[in-house]
C-alpha cells in the first residue's frame, strides 16, 4: 500500500498545482475528465470485468444527481421550486458529502431493483433494460414536476464541487475497483467473464457476482451524478443521456476489457480529444461529425483490436509499481 | 362515444403493426445470430429519409415502397458486412456493441445530412379520407397501414416456411452448427435475415413518418427500443411472438394513453420499459419463445 500512498500523494501534488494555476475553464475540464474517469472505472466493474453489458450510468447518474441536488438544495428556495416536498425536507439543506452519499445509496438500490429479475438471465438482456431505464427515469423525472420542475431541470445548485472533491472521489473508486480487480472477488468476475457456464460449474453464484459489479457501479455512478450536477449547477432530465452512455462504452473497450490503466487512460485522451473537436464541429457546422468519429474509431477497434490498448492486464510498469514485493 | 373506442382500437392496431413490423427483424436476427441489433430502429429512419427523398422526385407510392423496402435490406445486409461479421466469434458483448456503434454512426451522419431539426412528412390527400366501419369512420392511413403489415407478414411466412432459403434460416436458427455440417451456406442465410427484417423495418419507418406527421434522424431509436420489447414480451427468436408481442405492446400503450386520466399519459415510455423488466422476472422466454439452455 505504500506505493499507493506515494501514488495518491502525487496525484494530490497535481491537482494542489491545476488548482492554483488553472482558470476557471480548465479547472472544470479537469474536473469533468476526473469525473469520466470515475465513471469508466466503475463501469469497468460490469463491462470491463463481468463480461457484461450495461448502459445504465446516466440513469443511475440522473437518479443520484437529482437527489443529491434535492438535498443540497438551498431551504428559502425549495417552496417555490419544488413545492410538493415534504415538509420534513423542504426545511432541510444538507452539506455535499452526505447528500453524495445518499444519492449514491439510491441509485444502488435502483440497481438493485432492476438487476435482480434482468441478471438472473444472461447478460443479453441487461443492455435493452438499462437502455430502458434510461428512459424510464428521465419520464419519471420530467413528470415528476412537485419535486424536479419537469423539463425545465433544477438550476441554480450551489457549486460545491471543486477538483479536490472529484479527485477524492475518482480515487476512492479507482482503489475499490483494483482492490475488487486484485482480489478473489475479481478472479470470479473475471471467470464468469472468460466461461459463464463453467465458472457456474465451479460453484460461482452468476446472479451475486453480477449484482455485487452492477451495484458497486451504480453507486459510483450515483455519486458522480451528483458531483457534476454541483459542478455545472444544473441538472435537467436530459444532462446525462444515451450518448453518455455509449462514449463511456467507448472508451473502456478502446481502453481493454477489464484494464483500469486501459480505462482511465483511454477516458482521458477521448475526453480530450472529444473536447478539441468542438470547435471544428462548430466551425464545419457537422454537429455529429466527433460522435462518428469516435463511433468510427469503436468499430475499427473492435475488428483490428479487440481486446483494446491494454487487454484485460494492467501494464507491466503499472502492476509492478502497485505489486506489494515479498520482504 | 364509439367512435372514440373505435378510434383507439384502430390507433393500438396502427402502432401495433409498426412495432411488430421491426420486431420481426430482431426476432430474426436474435434467432439466428443471438444479437441483439441496436441499429435496427435507426433502419426505420433511413427508410422514412429515403421516403422523403424518393416523394421529392417524384416517385409514384408504389415504386416508393418497393424502393424502400430495397433500401432497407441493402442498409441490413451492410450493417451486417461492416459491424458484425468481422467479429463473429467474438464475445458475444462485442456484437452488442458494435450495432449500437452503428446506430449512433447512422444516426450522427443522418444529422449531418438532413440536420436534427424534425421535417414534415406527409401521405398524399387520399390518405386522409374517412373509410366507414361499422358505426364508426377510420381514416385510409390506418387502414393501409394494416393492410400493408399484414401482407409483408404474409409474404415473410411464404418465404420462411415455402422457401428453401426459409428452410435454410429455420435450420440455422435451430442449430447453427449443425446447419453448417449439413452444407447450408451460414454467411448467405445471415445475410438474408438482416436484409429481410431491415426491409420490414425500413417499411415501417415510412409508414411511421406518414402516420405521425414528423420524423428527424433520431425518431427511429427509442421506437426500436420499443420494438424489441415487443419481440421479448413474445418470445425473441419466434417471429409469431414478434408479432403477437408487437399488437399487444401497441394495444396497451395506446389503452394506456386512451383509458386513464390525462395526466398519466407522459409515463407511457416508462410503462413500456416497466414491462420489459416484469417481463423478465416472471416470464424470460416470453409467451412463445421457448427456453435456450446453454451446452457446454
Amino acid at each position: 500500500m505504500g506505493r499507493g500512498l506515494v501514488a495518491l500523494g502525487l496525484g494530490a501534488a497535481a491537482v494542489a498545482v491545476m488548482q492554483a494555476s488553472f482558470n476557471d475553464y480548465l479547472l472544470t475540464l479537469a474536473s469533468i475528465i476526473l469525473i469520466n474517469v470515475m465513471l469508466t472505472t466503475s463501469l469497468s466493474l460490469t463491462n470491463g470485468l463481468t463480461g457484461l453489458f450495461s448502459l445504465g450510468h446516466p440513469a443511475f447518474m440522473t437518479i443520484g444527481g437529482y437527489v443529491a441536488a434535492i438535498l443540497t438544495y438551498p431551504a428559502r428556495r425549495k417552496g417555490f421550486m419544488m413545492p410538493e416536498l415534504p415538509e420534513a425536507l423542504a426545511v432541510q439543506q444538507w452539506d455535499l458529502l452526505p447528500s453524495l452519499l445518499v444519492g449514491g445509496t439510491a441509485a444502488a438500490l435502483i440497481a438493485v431493483l432492476v438487476g435482480f429479475p434482468v441478471l438472473r438471465l444472461r447478460g443479453h438482456y441487461l443492455a435493452v433494460a438499462t437502455l430502458g431505464l434510461i428512459i424510464i427515469v428521465k419520464v419519471l423525472v420530467n413528470n415528476m414536476d412537485g419535486y424536479t420542475r419537469g423539463g425545465l431541470g433544477l438550476n441554480g445548485l450551489p457549486q460545491l464541487t471543486n477538483l479536490w472533491w472529484v479527485f477524492g472521489w475518482t480515487a476512492l473508486s479507482i482503489i475499490v475497483c483494483w482492490r475488487i480487480k486484485h482480489s478473489s472477488l475479481g478472479r470470479t468476475m473475471m471467470a464468469l467473464r472468460e466461461n459463464y457456464m463453467a465458472a457456474q460449474c465451479m460453484g460461482v453464484s452468476a446472479l451475486g457476482i453480477s449484482l455485487i459489479a452492477f451495484v458497486t457501479g451504480a453507486f459510483f455512478a450515483g455519486v458522480a451524478g451528483g458531483l457534476m450536477a454541483h459542478l455545472i449547477t444544473v441538472i435537467t432530465p436530459g444532462t446525462y443521456s444515451v450518448v453518455l452512455a455509449f462514449n463511456l462504452v467507448v472508451m473502456i473497450v478502446v481502453g481493454g476489457n477489464g484494464s483500469l490503466t486501459g480505462a482511465i487512460v483511454a477516458t482521458v485522451i477521448l475526453s480530450i480529444a472529444s473536447e478539441a473537436l468542438r470547435p471544428v464541429e462548430e466551425a464545419l457546422e457537422l454537429y455529429g461529425l466527433s460522435q462518428v468519429i469516435l463511433a468510427l474509431c469503436l468499430i475499427l477497434m473492435l475488428i483490428y483490436r479487440p481486446g483494446g490498448l491494454f487487454g484485460s492486464a494492467e501494464p507491466a510498469l503499472v502492476r509492478r509499481w502497485f505489486t506489494r514485493r515479498s520482504p | 362515444m364509439t367512435q372514440y373506442y373505435v378510434q383507439q382500437l384502430v390507433n393500438g392496431l396502427t402502432l401495433g403493426s409498426l412495432y411488430a413490423l421491426v420486431a420481426i427483424g430482431f426476432s430474426m436476427i436474435y434467432g439466428i445470430v443471438r444479437l441483439i441489433n441496436f441499429a435496427h430502429g435507426d433502419i426505420a429512419m433511413v427508410g422514412a429519409f429515403s421516403t422523403l427523398g424518393l416523394v421529392a422526385v417524384g416517385a409514384p407510392w408504389p415504386v416508393t415502397i418497393l424502393v424502400v423496402l430495397a433500401v432497407g435490406a441493402l442498409a441490413g445486409v451492410t450493417i451486417e458486412a461492416v459491424a458484425f461479421r468481422p467479429m463473429r466469434n467474438a464475445p458475444q458483448v462485442t456484437g452488442f456493441i458494435a450495432t449500437l456503434a452503428v446506430s449512433v454512426v447512422i444516426q450522427n451522419v443522418g444529422i449531418m445530412v438532413f440536420s436534427g431539426q424534425p421535417r414534415n412528412f406527409l401521405f398524399p390527400d387520399v390518405m386522409r379520407t374517412r373509410v366507414p366501419l361499422g358505426p364508426a369512420t377510420v381514416s385510409l392511413t390506418d387502414l393501409v397501414i394494416v393492410g400493408v403489415t399484414v401482407v409483408l407478414m404474409s409474404l415473410l411466412v411464404v418465404i420462411v416456411h415455402r422457401t428453401r432459403l426459409g428452410m435454410a434460416m429455420r435450420a440455422t436458427a435451430e442449430n447453427l452448427q449443425v446447419a453448417r455440417l449439413m452444407g447450408i451456406d451460414i454467411n448467405r442465410t445471415i445475410m438474408a435475415a438482416f436484409g429481410l427484417g431491415s426491409a420490414l423495418a425500413a417499411v415501417a419507418g415510412l409508414m411511421w413518418g406518414g402516420r405521425f406527421g414528423q420524423i428527424d434522424p433520431l425518431f427511429g431509436f427509442v421506437p426500436g427500443l420499443k420494438a424489441f420489447v415487443a419481440s421479448v414480451i413474445g418470445g425473441v427468436g419466434s417471429i409469431g411472438g414478434a408479432v403477437l408481442g408487437g399488437y399487444l405492446l401497441g394495444m396497451a400503450e395506446v389503452l394506456f394513453v386512451g383509458l386513464l386520466p390525462p395526466e398519466y399519459a407522459g409515463y407511457r415510455d416508462a410503462l413500456v420499459f416497466t414491462t420489459l423488466i416484469l417481463i423478465l422476472l416472471v416470464l424470460p422466454n416470453g409467451l412463445l419463445g421457448r427456453g435456450v439452455e446453454d451446452r457446454a
